[in-house]
């Protein structure tokens, strides 16, 4: 029915079509063409989001920001003017303590899970636990750190802030460490091992070295992943308007509980602080991801 | 640069070998033992995150009873009563808005990355998928509720409102009291972009793994595109497509900071889609910094039951990816 009704309209207009078509039944040929349009239409949309999200942070980042944001610190309700000083150096503070945390520490598990246990039952058991603590609610974590270490000292602290973000960033180093690792020949180990070196200079000197472009990788993308984060901060170092105390007890400032709060905030000027916020730590962090692919990258490549 | 420091170490440990022997093996034995640590650490950490999800929680369980906790449907804090009920319903529908709209963007991308994309244009739009993982959440949170919220409340809510006032079930489920464009569905439809990346991440890379061999025999013999997605990679890859569909949900529940933008932050149980509502983490970041005692403990408990969820659904997810990697 359906052939008998289409068939003979490209018949008369255009052949070609027909020709390659000539035995295709026309459900066949309409899911295949309807299978096409809609993934190329699906993705479309998905680029479209991204450019028209990415575009306006531009437009209105671009639009807020000016040299004062850099050089004044938050300004008060209802005061023009001020910048973001302090809630950067608090976000460049915290983050530098959740890396310098997390980085020992992801980099030994990972070595223990590719280098001392690669089949046994309790590794396989650590990496199911760091693949969920991956993709783990990162709010929970703040709850976590709270009861660990604000409730009991009474006060919120740019301690808790980078530990909370320590164990966000400790799983993406982990599994990274492992899977570079693992990509490390054989031969290497054995040649060390035939010299007489003990495991730990095996690691030490050989593999850790043969790894070092994608261990420092996994480093960079843990960096972008916690740079950004806001929820296991609103629990552990708060926020401040004020440059916070030298020993980062007490709210410490940071730039996404500031974008968080002056987005939400009536006031115009804090609004525009906050596009600007949102601007700068969108950059980092895709300066970071792009940094890090192309450190792999050179790896591969030489 | 490597060879070079690492012939001077050759050449130089001999003379080291003699007095470096016994704090050697030393080295090596603080060195396991710091690496086993380290990995107990992270086993550490989860058991921890239980922990104190059941013991801040518990007040709260004792009083209200596990289940009249989590069934309980009002949340009043100057009552001091509270119920999990509109917080889960809120988790659970915005999730599913997710979904519903993520699932099939996500995997039409992957499948227009894998089987339909010219060469030239894989490497930009896999970059640009990828670089939407990577931007902060709560810049998807600025972007709906300054610039999606306005245009749901003129374009979607208002006509809607126009259209189904009055009419029975449909009147309620789309009616918005008022058209103020942040909800719980537009919190569904930034999450869906929010899970996008991971989903279609995932599958196309499941999709890639399938041997090259299968599809083109099946071309080779007719097949369309279409029949090649449906009785070949479908089939191949299905159980680990649920997997990754099982992780953009585990994503999608635990989201904090964009959806506490874009959902309105009301308390009460809502019948309308387009109402304001809550979910167990927006509720939790609005409220935990002024709440003592019951209240904070009742926000625990709240916690531990996303925990309780997400675990799950993150378990079941890694189960099903891994069950294919290994075959």
């Amino acid at each position: 029915m359906a052939t008998l009704a289409t068939a003979p309209a490209p018949a008369t207009t255009s052949s070609p079509p027909q020709v390659t078509w000539g035995r295709v039944r026309q459900s066949r040929r309409l899911a295949d063409r309807l299978l096409k349009v809609v993934s190329a239409l699906f993705t479309a949309i998905g680029v479209f989001a991204l450019g028209w999200i990415l575009l306006m942070l531009l437009w209105q980042g671009f639009a807020a920001l000016g040299p004062s944001v850099f050089l004044h610190t938050m300004p008060g309700p209802g005061s023009a003017g001020g910048g973001l000083l302090n809630a950067m150096a608090g976000s460049l503070i915290m983050t530098t303590i959740g890396i310098v945390v997390a980085t020992p520490i992801g980099v030994l598990a990972g070595t223990y899970l590719a280098e001392y246990a690669r089949t046994s039952k309790l590794a396989s058991g650590i990496r199911f636990v760091n693949d969920i603590l991956l993709s783990a609610p990162s709010i929970l974590i703040g709850l976590f750190v709270y009861t660990l270490l604000v409730a009991p000292f009474g006060a919120y602290s740019g301690w808790a802030g980078g530990v909370a973000l320590a164990i966000i960033a400790v799983p993406v180093i982990v599994r990274t460490t492992e899977d570079m690792l693992r990509l490390v020949p054989n031969g290497l180990r054995e040649a060390a091992a035939a010299l007489g070196a003990p495991p730990s200079r095996v690691i030490t000197l050989v593999t850790w070295r043969a790894a070092r472009a994608g261990i420092v990788t996994g480093i960079l993308l843990a960096t972008a992943r916690i740079a950004g984060e806001t929820a296991p901060l609103l629990f552990t170092a708060l926020n401040n308007n004020f440059w916070f105390s030298p020993s980062l007890i007490g709210g410490v400032s940071n730039l996404p509980v500031t974008i968080y709060q002056f987005a939400l905030s009536p006031y115009t000027n804090w609004q525009e602080l906050a596009w600007a916020g949102a601007l700068i730590i969108t950059i980092t962090i895709l300066g970071l991801s792009v940094l890090a692919r192309f450190v792999i990258k050179r790896e591969v490549a030489r | 640069m490597s060879s070079v420091a690492s012939n001077e170490h050759v050449v130089a440990s001999p003379s080291s070998v003699g007095s470096g022997r016994i704090s050697h093996s030393g080295f090596d034995r603080g060195f396991r033992a710091a690496a086993i640590g380290c990995a107990a650490l992270v086993l550490l950490v989860l058991v921890g995150i239980i922990g104190s999800m059941i013991w801040g929680g518990l007040p709260a369980f004792r009083e209200f009873g596990f289940f009249g906790f989590v069934g309980g449907s009002t949340w009043n804090v100057g009552a001091d009563r509270y119920g999990a009920w509109p917080a889960i319903a809120g988790t659970l529908s915005s999730s599913l808005i997710a979904l519903v709209i993520g699932v099939p963007l996500s995997l039409g991308i992957a499948i227009f990355l894998t089987q339909l994309s010219p060469a030239w244009l894989k490497g930009p739009i896999s970059t640009a998928v990828e670089l939407l993982a990577a931007v902060p959440s709560i810049i998807y949170g600025m972007w709906g509720l300054f610039v999606f919220a306005p245009l749901v409340a003129n374009y979607v809510q208002i006509p809607l409102n126009a259209l189904v006032e009055g009419v029975p079930i449909v009147g309620t489920v789309l009616y918005s009291r008022v058209p103020s464009g942040t909800g719980i569905f537009t919190a569904g439809i930034i999450l869906a972009l929010m899970i996008i990346p991971f989903i279609a991440s995932v599958t196309r890379d499941m999709l890639d793994q399938i041997p090259p061999v299968l599809r083109e025999s099946a071309y080779g013999i007719g097949c369309t595109t279409w029949e090649v997605v449906r009785h070949v990679l479908v089939p191949q890859a299905g159980i680990s497509i649920i997997g990754a569909i099982m992780l953009g949900l585990g994503r999608a529940l635990g989201e904090t900071m964009a959806v506490t933008f874009v959902i309105g932050n009301a308390n009460r149980l809502s019948s309308s889609i387009f109402d304001p509502g809550s979910t167990i983490a927006s509720r939790i970041a609005n409220e935990f910094n002024e709440a003592a005692d019951l209240q904070l403990s009742a926000l625990i408990a709240l916690g531990c039951i996303l925990f309780l969820v997400t675990f799950s659904v993150l378990v079941a997810a890694r189960l099903l990816i891994a069950r294919v990697q290994a075959r």
